[in-house]
């Protein structure tokens, strides 16, 4: 349907991302084809800053935020003029790191002469199950309602998307996120760093039913992962010296406890909501066995899956772009004095 | 319970610094603060986004060092600008020391048997005050608090 702010599918979006650790843009269609996607702390960018990794400092995004997006541009080989728009994620996220972003967009869509639009965080992360490789086809529109879940370091959401844009919070973590239990369980453990991926590795050699960590049980679409982290820490302390075979159960009954409860918390809002679709995003979603759990447990209720390509997954600005164009479309352009915010209402 | 007592005696550039094992029970403590200082927002670990803001008639500013790689850190994420306005509570706190201000109200949690066990010193004039003053209206209860 074409409204008043309709942008052609080859309409050039410039998303920037900084609410985080990475500092990062990229230049996506309005069809979610991905022109560029240039993230800071990615090895061939480190190299050009002689092996600097932007953190969290706000300091070091500023560092970057410009080559950043020059690199997006080249990368996609644009000008400033084949640019139709530019977003930039709002929160929620870490203040001094997301006024980065939004400065820096502001500075370009006022230089340029550009529209710009604000994006939520975790929208944009649901937005990323639509983008796709110039060399891949598309990925079929979403249906709705929509049933998504957000899992990351920061985030394990559950929300009902009834439209583009039109999500309601179903439920949250009550303290831990997701993929924060599953790199503290990694710390625990002494798996080294990224622990969720370190975490994943142990675990493909471990016995998912040698130890079989609890399962809380909460109020519907409530999580609570730190009464797990708790028991893993209980365990590694009366275990004492671990074995190779013991920290690989023990990696494989953690990542298992956390897989099935986040399964059978969409299981349990899938039969409440009767979504016509099951949008899981975030980091975590890189994750074989989350992965193969949920295309087991959607196959079972007959219901369409869309889990983004794992390079979508973790933090970028691809799926902020996306997220952009698809806000600009519902709502136009966002004005100038639009502020950050840190936490989820 | 011990935490929202102790909310009604802090104020903006207070610190309260939380330190303890994985699973003491940091986020609830700063949960605690956060519902009695009725500031908005969910509280959550902030380990991975290190710092969320909380508007309020008392802001707080639920920080952790877990992620970091030391007090420079902290600084750069913002701390002085949080200490202006709001109450700053920061898990893993140890972890950062030397960002934190020396007047500051170290809670520290241990799990202990069935129950929880919450130390809290002060190490200044600012964080005395407000150690007294909750020691003045909840006297007997300070050392123990049962988990919930």
């Amino acid at each position: 349907m074409a409204g008043q702010w309709s942008l052609s599918a080859d309409a050039r979006v410039l998303g920037i991302e900084s609410s985080c650790d990475e500092t990062a843009a990229a230049v996506v269609q309005a069809d979610g084809r991905v022109c560029s996607n240039v993230v800071a702390s990615q090895n061939e960018f480190h190299e050009h800053f002689g092996g600097v990794v932007p953190e969290i400092a706000s300091r070091r995004h500023t560092e970057v935020i410009t080559a950043v997006v020059a690199n997006a541009l080249a990368n996609a080989e644009v000008q400033p003029a084949d640019i139709s728009l530019i977003a930039v994620t709002r929160g929620p996220g870490l203040i001094g790191s997301l006024v980065v972003g939004v400065a820096a967009a502001k500075a370009y869509a006022l230089a340029w002469g550009l529209p710009m639009v604000g994006v939520n965080h975790v929208e944009a992360h649901l937005a990323a199950a639509l983008l796709h490789a110039p060399s891949q086809p598309a990925p079929a529109a979403e249906i709705f309602p929509t049933l998504c879940l957000i899992v990351s370091g920061g985030h394990t959401d559950l929300l009902l998307r009834s439209g583009p844009g039109q999500s309601e919070l179903l439920g949250c973590t009550r303290d831990d996120a997701a993929g924060e239990a599953l790199d503290k369980a990694a710390r625990l453990l002494g798996l080294g760093f990224p622990g969720g991926p370190a975490l994943e590795r142990a675990a493909e050699r471990g016995s998912r039913e040698a130890i079989v960590f609890p399962r809380p049980q909460l109020p519907p679409h409530e999580f609570s992962f730190a009464g797990l982290k708790s028991a893993l820490a209980r365990e590694v302390k009366e275990r004492g010296v671990l074995g190779e075979d013991e920290v690989a159960d023990l990696a494989a009954g953690f990542q298992e406890a956390v897989v099935q409860t986040l399964w059978n918390a969409l299981e349990r809002a899938a039969a409440e909501h009767r979504p016509q679709q099951i949008v899981v995003a975030g980091g975590v979603a890189a994750n074989r066995r989350l992965r193969e759990v949920l295309a087991q447990g959607c196959g079972g209720l007959g219901l369409r899956l869309a889990v983004p390509p794992p390079v979508f997954c973790t933090d970028n600005a691809a799926m902020v772009a996306l997220a952009g164009a698809q806000a600009f479309e519902s709502c136009g352009p966002d004005s100038m004095d639009f502020d950050v915010f840190s936490a989820l209402p | 319970m011990l935490a929202r007592a102790l909310a009604r005696h802090l104020r903006a550039g207070d610190v309260v610094a939380l330190v303890g094992p994985l699973g003491a029970g940091k986020t609830c403590f700063a949960s605690g603060l956060a519902e009695a200082l009725g500031v908005e927002g969910r509280v959550a670990s902030p380990s991975f986004v290190v710092a969320r803001f909380h508007d309020g008639p008392t802001p707080l500013v639920h920080a952790d060092a877990y992620r970091l790689s030391g007090a420079e850190d902290l600084l750069d994420a913002g701390l002085d600008d949080w200490l202006r306005v709001a109450v700053v509570a920061v898990e893993w706190a140890d972890l950062a020391e030397e960002a934190l201000p020396a007047d500051r109200l170290t809670v520290a949690l241990a799990t202990d048997g069935g129950g929880r066990r919450i130390e809290l010193t002060a190490t200044g004039p600012r964080s005395l005050r407000a150690l007294e003053a909750l020691e003045h209206d909840s006297s007997g209860h300070r050392d123990l608090e049962p988990t919930s």
